[in-house]
């Protein structure tokens, strides 16, 4: 019943790319009859292309191309909803979630659902935080603009595409935090998603963009912005590989990875979950799966299974913390 | 200026192409007649297709100049359903429904929806000639429009609105209450708070523009034509076979000008799209033209205004999408979401490093807007006489119709109650007298005056002064004030000449 109108020129949209995509040993064989990627948001966004980045991955290790549905409704709830209610156990589909997504189960968001009420089965990929300036800031540096707030917290207008609470305030939280400063006393401005922040930015509105590496590409090597900082474990590839790392500035704890992944309902068979945790685990190993990362402007990040599992819960079990010293839930 | 013109020649050269042509005219034929269905605008048209256009594996350029078909066809084709049926496809288009509905009623829906592919024309040309020519100089300037800037401009809009229905300044303002009261329901952007979801996940994101329009309005109209037809008070609609004339346009020739201008500007700032374009245009020129009283009644003016406007307006969102990869309305934002499958990064970049997709989606929209207007006027009679259907049929199609629109984006049954339940709530607004435009404006007009007065207070971190102290938001306050004051002066020549409802 939740089918869209969609679902039918997607398996369109399906086949054409697997017409393109490079085929696998036939080795696989595989479970997943009607293979469903459910985005819970309207088309476009980045669930989408979570989606389309499993459409496209898989598309040579399932017996026919996977649909893309759209389920947008209360950021992600409606979808977690209703695979705790009716479709549990249903071992054709995966659901595409982001950092968002964990951090909104970590804080309760979800009413009732949490992190336990789904199992987490494999990466699409992974995108960074980046701390953003204008190009004619003062602010040549991270540590210029981070002992600028040291001297005074409240002089520097911080944006970011989210509320208070939201992953893109988590960004910004964290860097102060790394050097001690009380996050709740931050000069935090929410906007709509990253486009308004950046407007702001290059308008002078705000000092300081906590941003995303993946829609920073357009931006690397023009006049407009300066990138103080990635916010990933290592430093990344080109075209950001002259940008440093937080950590390697020394900000301990400021990382920030935005993961893109897919759960499933609680209640599905092993022998299904393993099957999607093997898909992917096989496609990772592919040189296809990196360029369609690539071009998704997604990083690799790439992990499946029970593994992936463990790692989402402690991630979750993070943010929790994090969010309760930051006075977001009791 | 050099660079413009031959970024221009290579985007004719791309867009000139017979397959490339073919598509944009495929585009915005499709493009209108999706628009024409009442429930189904430009978000919807574009999104429904948007799948399709990735699937047939077409080369970016051309996909891309497929969907801005589409874009602007769904565009003009919206006027279409808001003209005829009194049931607008998105926001953008209900200033449309004010005096082009009453034409209608008239037995002018020919001239009305001649005018109105004329305004739409001039208005979108006038956007895409200036967009080519000062494209990056205009985004430097959109960019520097502060929230505080914002809050002055909703200021601005809403007290032109003011002037939207004056015969009952009361229920006008309840309306807006009532639109800003419904904005406020969801996730509070600022904080993350929860606000009058009363634990309904699918109210956690608030209430889509598409579902209000639909439902107060659409569903509205048809329990109310429902209704007149029980009651056996429903007019037939003879059918006409009126025509826009010289006199039409040189009557308008100044509103669309203005509106032009006005739509555009307020569609080159990322915050602000169509809906707040027309919204404003129709306001200011009910003040500087509407001496008579004759808006609200079918006034070809108060039509030309929002038309001009929105296409304007749809022109000018393309500046910050292409330029500086923000969209400036949901269309583009979905536009944006377009490029980004295609693995094209909208931004700076993009017209050195993809000149051909850049300059050829703006070659597109010179055709697609010239298309437009050979495509529509032959067809006004045709669409004229969709108001020929008898009513028992018509009605029930819409309502299906308006279902598959809202369904279509939302993708969620729970806001397919929403517009029954906001259908008859709109319903006994009508029976009180009220305005339906108010309640629109005040929620579109509302999340954007919030959002931005906060994200001002915070920049300021709380000092109010914030507010008046850029030149931009100064003149829009002053302005403010004049379209206020204008009233009073003229308030009792208006109240002898104001006869009729407006609806």
């Amino acid at each position: 019943m939740f089918k869209n109108l969609l679902t039918s020129v997607a398996i369109a949209a399906g086949l054409a790319t697997s017409l393109t995509t490079f085929a696998l040993a036939e080795s696989h064989t595989m479970a997943i009859d009607k293979p469903e990627c459910i985005a819970p948001a309207q088309p476009g966004g980045g669930f989408d292309i979570t989606c389309r980045v499993a459409q496209a991955g898989l598309s040579s290790m399932t017996s026919r191309p996977m649909q893309v549905t759209f389920m947008p409704g209360g950021i992600g709830a409606v979808a977690i909803n209703l695979f705790n209610t009716t479709r549990t156990d249903d071992p054709n589909a995966i659901v595409a979630f982001s950092s968002g997504s964990l951090l909104n189960m970590a804080t309760g968001k979800y009413g009732q659902f949490g992190e336990k009420d789904v199992k987490f089965v494999a990466t699409a990929g992974a995108d960074f935080g980046a701390v953003v300036v204008n190009a004619d800031s003062e602010y040549k540096t991270l540590d210029d603009l981070m002992t600028a707030l040291e001297a005074d917290l409240g002089s520097i207008a911080i944006g970011a595409g989210g509320g208070v609470g939201s992953q893109d305030w988590m960004k910004g939280a964290l860097m102060v935090k790394s050097r001690n400063l009380d996050p709740k006393a931050m000069r935090y401005v929410a906007f709509d998603g990253g486009g308004e922040a950046i407007a702001s930015l290059l308008g002078g509105s705000i000092q300081a963009y906590m941003g995303d590496v993946g829609e920073l590409v357009s931006y690397v090597g023009g006049d407009k912005l300066r990138i103080l900082a990635v916010m990933s474990p290592e430093r990344l590839e080109a075209p950001f590989d002259q940008v440093p790392t937080t950590k390697e500035l020394g900000y301990e704890g400021a990382e920030w990875v935005i993961l893109r992944g897919f759960y499933m309902g609680k209640n599905v068979s092993d022998e299904a979950y393993n099957a999607w945790a093997d898909a992917f685990k096989a496609a990772y190993e592919t040189e296809e799966f990196a360029n369609i990362q690539k071009e998704k402007g997604l990083l690799p990040l790439n992990m499946a299974g029970e593994e992936f599992q463990k790692d989402v819960l402690l991630r979750v079990e993070h943010m929790r913390d994090v969010a309760k010293e930051a006075g977001l839930i009791e | 200026m050099d660079l413009v013109f031959s970024g221009l020649a290579q985007g004719f050269a791309v867009a000139l192409q017979p397959f490339n042509l073919f598509l944009v005219l495929a585009g915005c034929f499709a493009g209108t007649l999706i628009g024409a269905l009442p429930g189904i605008g430009p978000i919807n048209g574009v999104a429904i297709l948007l799948p399709i256009a990735y699937g047939l594996g077409f080369p970016p350029e051309s996909a891309l100049i497929l969907l801005a078909g589409i874009y602007y066809g769904a565009e003009y084709g919206g006027r279409i359903s808001s003209i005829l049926l009194n049931v607008p496809g998105d926001a953008g288009a209900v200033m449309t429904t004010l005096d082009g509905n009453p034409m209608a009623k008239n037995g002018e829906a020919g001239r009305a929806l001649s005018i109105s592919a004329v305004a739409s024309f001039i208005g979108g040309t006038f956007a895409v000639v200036l967009m080519s020519l000062f494209g990056p100089l205009l985004s430097s300037y959109a960019v520097t429009f502060s929230p505080s800037d914002y809050v002055a401009l909703m200021v601005f809009a809403f007290a032109s609105l003011a002037s939207l229905v004056g015969k009952n300044p009361v229920k006008t303002l309840l309306g807006a209450l009532i639109g800003l009261m419904l904005a406020s329901i969801g996730i509070d952007a600022n904080t993350g708070v929860m606000r009058f979801t009363f634990g309904v996940p699918d109210l956690l994101a608030g209430i889509d523009f598409l579902v209000i329009v639909i439902g107060l309005f659409g569903m509205a109209e048809l329990i109310h034509l429902v209704e007149q037809q029980a009651a056996g008070t429903l007019k037939a609609l003879k059918v006409d076979k009126t025509f826009i004339s010289m006199k039409d346009l040189a009557f308008c020739k100044w509103t669309i000008i203005r509106s032009s201008i006005i739509g555009f500007f307020i569609g080159i700032l990322p915050g602000t799209g169509a809906s707040v374009a027309s919204a404003v245009a129709y306001g200011s020129e009910k003040r500087i033209s509407d001496t008579e009283g004759t808006f609200g009644t079918g006034d070809p003016r108060g039509l030309a205004a929002p038309e001009a406007a929105n296409n304007a307006a749809a022109g000018g969102a393309m500046v910050p999408m292409l330029t500086l990869g923000i969209p400036g309305s949901g269309t583009t934002a979905i536009l944006l979401g377009a490029l980004l499958l295609f693995n094209v990064t909208p931004g700076p970049l993009m017209f050195t490093q993809r000149p051909e997709i850049a300059w050829g989606l703006i070659a597109s929209m010179y055709v697609g807007n010239l298309a437009l207007l050979i495509i529509n006027l032959p067809l006004v009679g045709l669409f004229a006489r969709m108001l020929t259907i008898p009513q028992q049929y018509l009605t029930p199609l819409i309502a299906v119709l308006a279902f598959i629109g809202v369904y279509s984006v939302v993708s969620n049954p729970h806001d397919l109650y929403m517009i029954i339940g906001l259908g008859v709530f709109g319903w006994f607004l009508r029976k009180l007298q009220f305005s339906l435009a108010p309640v629109i404006l005040g929620f579109v007009l509302g999340g954007l005056f919030e959002d931005n007065l906060r994200r001002a207070l915070s920049i300021s971190g709380g000092d109010w002064s914030i507010l008046f102290t850029s030149i931009d938001s100064v003149v829009l306050y002053i302005l403010a004030a004049i379209v206020v004051i204008l009233p009073v002066w003229f308030g009792i020549r208006r109240r002898r000449a104001v006869k009729g409802a407006t609806t």
